[in-house]
């Protein structure tokens, strides 16, 4: 699913990271640990084909298979959840977009705000919509950048449960600095200084 | 893997356009005849048209290199597209230089609207003016490279609207009655021209070879400080 | 499609129950591709659309600042003991500087919600083609543009003289150009670090053209100026829709 080889990442002279590799196969749960800082975002972004490295091949899914969550859900502010997911759904070739988005909704606690705007919700919600986004088209490689931080509890259940539903399925890569949650599904693991 | 510096061996290069100077100069001095109306300051013309034709000959040059950066993924074609728009913007500066002189010399005036050439130059210059502020404000990397790949390219598009654009102008913007070209160009006042314009051309692939070959040593540094850090 | 039907479906109750959303990978839909474009450029046409009904920032200040400028000529152009004429020529050229420079703050907030949430990112890995992205950015941008020049026209007429047909027809005209154009270099000085500096030094040589376009054709007769811009347009909006595609990809 990827095949990342010696990759390397420089701004001006500041080395950000050096020869990394990585193989992930379908199914398989690479878990990337470090301090804030270390260059696991900028990592993570180069594994869902955003950045490109300073040095280094990385060989990725094609485009429309694959879900990112960076430290912004990204999700419109000023649109609601199903404005916003059905924008989504219509770019990313979901089919059956409207019963999947309700399915999503319902699954990760929306549907009864489906139709507030996003910027009136709690950052734990925008990540839970940002979440929907990212599953709404079924992505063979899912990347996710710190996605407990915003979370509260039932949230991060909900979040553990999807993990569990991805792993052995999608290929997924998790950064994050609180390893222990999702330790027991890691297959690989890649740490930063 | 280590690119050669320079494909063209720069002494012989330099060697070449110091000879095609010497001819030009000696041509435009004592070979090309004398305008009757402008005497010899009108000798200025073998110099700022060639220079404003090398100057069309570097950018489009630059847009041919962005064009192969986007198109074939062509290696280095991001830098030397840089270096031969560096080189248009300074041959650009020394056209609207001459220009104005000539315009001093044989109007009295430093500027002419009416020189519709002058005029784009005017905007071109500040076309590829902004070109280097989008360099500077973008970090290096494939993003920086095709950005200033669609600039260039952009740049060789307006060159022939911007001109059309001028002309058309010219019915509502007050034209002055001065001609920027004399009559046809004689025998000798022609192969002065090309000579002159010959070494105009070797003049700028000196320069932009010269440019180039630093830009890649100084790559080619960077890349073993790198390694032994 | 609501799944509160009394289908049962999603079941609720403990995790175990409910159907698995993560199907397996591999199904791709078929689509016509035209007709596939076309619904995403409406798609992101109608989200530009409700972000501005919404947030009612872009298109409020570019009003203000049509009629600003506009106010301002009136005091800076002396043009009391000037052949009425001569005057309508200057007013018509001021006109156009105003919707340069109107056009100019549009364009700086067209990307502003992308670019301050990080959206790109979420666009950018859509299947969809990327021009779609410029085509509907362009569009919203040139719907912004009508809707205040819509007003600035009625007050140029209150501040110096009415407008006719010509001027109008070489509005639109104007318009696409600098939608096109601006759009792409929109998404251009938001990769970079000056951003609100960058975008007027790279858009105004290029507007150059349209300026002279647009006053040749509200001063002259004769279609001369309106096919330049028809010229204008043609190029470059063909070449901003092939090259937008360079313009946002990291790689």
């Amino acid at each position: 699913m990827i095949t990342a080889t010696n990759l390397s990442k420089r701004y001006g002279a500041k080395r950000i990271f050096d020869k990394v590799e990585v193989r992930l196969e379908a199914g398989g749960f690479l878990l990337v640990t470090g301090p804030n800082g270390s260059g696991k975002t900028t990592l993570l972004r180069m594994l869902a084909g955003l950045d490109a490295p300073t040095k280094g091949t990385v060989e990725l899914p094609e485009r429309g298979m694959i879900g990112y969550l960076g430290h912004e859900p990204l999700v419109y502010r000023e649109l609601t959840p199903l404005e916003n997911l059905h924008l989504f759904g219509r770019l990313y070739r979901v089919p059956e977009r409207g019963e999947r988005i309700g399915m999503l909704l319902e699954r990760f606690g929306l549907w009864e705000v489906r139709s507030d705007r996003v910027s009136t919700f709690s950052r734990g919600m925008r990540q839970r919509l940002g979440l929907c986004r990212v599953l709404l088209h079924d992505p063979q490689l899912v990347v996710l950048d710190e996605p407990f931080n915003a979370l509260d509890q039932a949230g991060s259940e909900l979040l553990d449960a999807t993990l569990d539903e991805l792993h052995g399925k999608s290929a997924v890569v998790v950064a994050t600095h609180d390893p222990e949650r999702v330790e027991r599904l890691a297959t690989q693991r890649l740490a930063f200084a | 893997m280590r690119q050669r510096i320079s494909n063209i061996p720069l002494p012989a290069l330099a060697g070449a356009t110091a000879v095609l100077f010497a001819l030009s100069i000696s041509l435009i001095f004592f070979y090309a005849p004398t305008d009757p109306n402008q005497g010899l300051s009108q000798r200025i013309f073998y110099f700022h048209v060639p220079i404003a034709l090398t100057a069309y000959a570097a950018f489009g040059w630059g847009a041919w290199k962005a064009l192969r950066h986007l198109w074939k993924r062509t290696e280095g074609s991001d830098l030397e597209s840089y270096v031969a728009i560096h080189q248009g913007v300074i041959f650009g500066s020394l056209t609207l230089l001459t220009g104005s002189i000539w315009a001093r010399i044989s109007w009295g005036v430093w500027w002419v609207w009416s020189d519709d050439q002058l005029v784009l130059f005017l905007v071109l210059f500040l076309f590829y003016c902004a070109y280097f502020m989008l360099r500077f404000s973008v970090e290096p990397g494939p993003s920086r490279a095709n950005m200033s790949a669609v600039y260039a390219l952009f740049g060789v598009v307006l060159i022939p609207i911007s001109f059309l654009a001028i002309r058309i102008s010219k019915s509502f913007i007050h034209p002055q009655v001065f001609t920027s070209n004399g009559p046809q160009m004689t025998h000798s006042q022609f192969l002065t021209f090309c000579v002159s314009w010959l070494a105009m051309l070797f003049l700028l692939a000196t320069l932009y070879q010269t440019e180039l070959a630093g830009k890649r040593l100084d790559t080619q540094l960077k890349e073993l400080r790198e390694l032994l850090a | 499609m609501t799944p509160n039907g009394s289908s049962g479906w999603p079941p609720r109750g403990s995790l175990s129950h409910e159907r698995p959303f993560v199907r397996f990978p591999g199904w791709a839909p078929v689509e016509k591709p035209a007709v596939s474009y076309f619904s995403d450029v409406g798609a992101l046409v109608r989200k530009d659309l409700l972000l501005e009904i919404r947030a009612k920032e872009t298109v409020p200040a570019m009003l203000i600042f049509v009629v600003a400028a506009l106010t301002i000529f009136h005091f800076a152009v002396p043009t009391g003991d000037v052949p009425v004429a001569a005057s309508q020529k200057v007013a018509l050229g001021l006109l156009w500087t105003a919707i340069v420079f109107t056009s100019l703050l549009g364009l700086t907030r067209a990307f502003v919600p992308e670019r301050e949430q990080g959206l790109m990112d979420a666009l950018v890995l859509a299947p969809s083609d990327r021009s779609a992205i410029w085509l509907g950015k362009a569009i919203s941008v040139f719907a912004f543009l009508a809707v205040t020049e819509a007003l600035a026209l009625p007050a140029f007429a209150f501040f110096f003289y009415g407008v006719g047909w010509n001027v109008v027809a070489a509005i639109v005209l104007a318009d696409i150009g600098i939608s096109a154009v601006g759009t792409l270099l929109g998404a251009m000085a938001v990769a970079g670090r000056a951003r609100e500096l960058l975008l007027p030094l790279l858009f105004l040589p290029l507007a150059i053209p349209i300026i002279v376009g647009g006053v040749g054709a509200s001063i002259a007769s004769g279609p001369k100026y309106l096919e330049f811009l028809g010229l204008y347009d043609g190029v470059f909006v063909l070449l901003s829709w092939a090259a937008f595609e360079y313009v946002v990809s990291e790689t």
